[in-house]
């Protein structure tokens, strides 16, 4: 059952697993705008999680653990971010980007020593006869703890978003800050919540990367999928779902374009390799050209702070 | 624009006016700078040069003074990182990637009392620039040996960065020396284009993998290859690039080719602080040991590491050329005739396959 020489299966499993960091981060971002707070730091958070998630796991022996840390580096570098921002009322644009950079460089720094050691591995969730089922297996059972979560979040996120009264709060403080001032809700505390959810997610996302995808650590890990995770949120028009199909068509690309590779295609490697990028900007201006445009779907108060006072 | 050149012509003044004639006789004090591609932290080229750094400065201590910028892009950033060194007070500039070649010519006309260095590179403009190179490809045969005779499914994968000489060197030269051993051999080449990309590596290695392949090379500057090979439990292995990567041994790490600078960085500084520095274009291999073979594991049977040593031994010795004719090229036209070893000119300038790889060279 082959392609070109691709199994579809082993395809599929793939793009689930190397999307993984991409959409944990992207559905981290898209709580964060969607309560009207724009967080350029995506990358930086990613690979602050990334760092503390493969400290931890290393000290502890525990992957599970490391998860957590990284999830609670992500979300510490995230509270600097709401600090400037929600308290001293910083441009969020500029802050993000300082974010990035800070994040990168405390990372290089604090990972001095960490090079070139193995993490605990970090196993599949099922038993591995599940696994071996044909087709479905590989593609259902074989993963870890962290593909399965990621996919659980997604409908969480949306669950939460649409149907509970958080949610609609949450969207609430994006749309209109003032109004649900008025209505009594603290945009801020809000608001800082929803930050430190955002660099969470971002945390555990860098953590898949430097415990399983690469398993190691290096300086640079994450190497910009922070941003692709930014531009995923765009794409997906703030909704969970679409940031799953956003994530996966971008990791699915990526991946196929790579196998494409190996198995000897005769379309031109140039192309090949622009491909995740040029069909996520293809997409994108679809998106935004049709009738319900996406600009309708950003949160009217994205990027602006609040403040009683005004 | 303008400040730039103002600085430039001032501190080119300065030079006149007291560097004139010091070359001559030698410097008492050097300050030697290093532009990096990737962190140091790589853990395989940048982490390499930056020990041939810390070499030169374990040499001659107070005499060196090291400067190095980290994770500099390729491009016009170069130029704006070059210039910046060279205005700082810099007396020897290396520029560690092939991407560095048309800045480092740009920046060193402007300063022409600083000595400019540029790694794998063949552009000299200028009396002030120098290459210098090592002889990856040596590694590469011995790679292809092993690789020819370990794998089992007779597919052989390499992960390249860009199409250029060096690399195609090492792609033509890996597939030639396993072909030796292993008629049967096929190779799978996937082009990451980055040089340190963690993630796209380990990508790489694992499509490599779904496809059959279980020897991976690496031509990229991270260990993610030898580690998402390293999930396979042994039936994949791998090699450490530019540095040695002790951390995957014995296996998949069976073994590597570990680049030397330090020797070069002394005795370049080492030159200009005596006073004896001219400009070079040097390409050195595993007999001048810029090219190192790390230790080949126990992880392959003995006769693969004899017969890899061997093909080591002989490179040395200078009885064997990684490439000897007879030689097509992938088109099937004539490059090598029988018992003819390859030209320097055509390996610096390589753009092409050899007969018997199917993938296409990008262009």
């Amino acid at each position: 059952m082959d392609f070109g020489g691709i199994n579809p299966v082993i395809l599929i499993a793939g793009l689930m697993a190397t999307s993984v960091p991409i959409l944990l981060a992207a559905l981290g971002e898209a709580v964060v705008e969607r309560s009207g707070v724009l967080n350029l730091g995506v990358e930086g958070m990613m690979i602050i999680g990334a760092l503390g998630g493969f400290v931890v796991a290393v000290h502890t022996g525990s992957p599970f653990m490391g998860f957590v840390g990284g999830a609670i580096a992500g979300a510490v570098l995230s509270m600097i971010f709401a600090a400037l921002t929600q308290v001293f009322l910083a441009n969020q644009v500029a802050t993000g980007l300082a974010l990035t950079l800070f994040g990168l460089g405390v990372s290089s720094l604090g990972g001095q020593g960490y090079n070139g050691i193995k993490p605990p591995a970090t196993t599949g969730l099922l038993p591995d006869a599940l696994a071996q089922i044909p087709v479905a297996g590989p593609i259902l059972f074989g993963h870890d703890a962290v593909v399965y979560f990621s996919i659980l979040m997604t409908a969480a996120t949306w669950y939460v978003l649409k149907f509970t009264r958080i949610g609609l709060i949450i969207r609430a403080v994006g749309e209109s800050h003032d109004a649900a001032h008025a209505l009594g809700y603290k945009v801020n505390r809000i608001r800082l919540m929803c930050i430190m959810f955002g660099g969470a997610m971002a945390g555990i996302g860098g953590a898949y990367v430097s415990l399983v995808r690469v398993p190691q650590w290096v300086d640079g890990i994450t190497a910009g999928a922070g941003w692709i995770a930014l531009a995923i949120v765009v794409f997906a028009s703030w909704k969970p779902w679409r940031v799953l199909a956003g994530a996966y068509l971008f990791g699915g690309i990526s991946v196929l374009q790579l196998n494409l590779q190996a198995a000897g295609s005769a379309i031109p490697v140039e192309y090949l390799s622009m491909a995740p990028y040029v069909l996520t900007i293809i997409v994108l201006v679809i998106m935004s050209s049709g009738r319900r445009k996406a600009a309708v779907g950003a949160p009217a108060s994205l990027g602006q702070n609040f403040h009683a006072s005004r | 624009m303008k400040r730039r050149h103002l600085l430039a012509s001032a501190s080119l003044a300065l030079g006149m006016a007291f560097g004139g004639s010091a070359f001559a006789q030698g410097l008492d004090k050097v300050k030697a700078c290093f532009v990096y591609v990737g962190p140091i932290g790589d853990g395989g080229w940048t982490y390499q040069h930056h020990e041939g750094a810390l070499a030169l400065q374990a040499e001659y201590g107070d005499k060196v003074e090291i400067q190095y910028q980290e994770s500099v892009p390729e491009g016009a950033d170069a130029e704006r990182v070059l210039t910046q060194m060279a205005l700082g007070g810099c007396n020897i500039i290396f520029a560690t990637s092939f991407g560095y070649m048309d800045p480092v010519n740009a920046i060193a006309g402007k300063f022409p009392n600083v000595k400019f260095e540029h790694a794998t590179g063949f552009k000299r403009d200028h009396a002030n620039v120098s290459t210098y190179n090592a002889r990856f490809y040596e590694g590469r045969a011995v790679q292809g040996t092993i690789a020819g005779m370990m794998t089992k499914s007779n597919k052989i994968g390499y992960i390249g960065s860009f199409p250029i000489p060096e690399v195609m060197n090492g792609i033509n030269a890996y597939y030639l020396a396993a072909k030796k051993v292993n008629p049967e051999v096929e190779l799978s080449v996937v082009w990451a284009f980055t040089w340190f990309d963690p993630a796209k590596e380990a990508d790489s290695a694992k499509a490599l993998i779904d496809q059959g392949v279980d020897v991976i090379a690496a031509h990229t500057d991270s260990t993610a290859p030898l580690a998402e090979a390293a999930k396979t439990n042994g039936a994949v292995i791998g090699f450490g690039q530019a540095s040695d990567m002790t951390a995957y041994k014995p296996s998949p790490r069976v073994s590597s080719i570990i680049d030397n600078w330090a020797p070069y960085y002394v005795k370049r500084v080492g030159a200009l602080l005596d006073g004896s520095y001219e400009q070079a274009d040097i390409w050195a291999g595993i007999v001048d040991g810029e090219v190192e073979i790390g230790e080949i594991t126990d992880a392959v049977p003995a006769e693969v590491k004899a017969a890899a040593e061997k093909v080591r031994d002989d490179i040395a010795a200078g009885t064997l050329h990684a490439f000897t004719g007879p030689i097509k090229k992938q088109d099937g036209s004539e490059w090598l005739a029988d018992g003819v070893t390859a030209p320097d000119g055509d390996l610096l300038g390589m753009d092409f396959f050899v007969e018997g790889i199917t993938a296409e060279v990008p262009k």
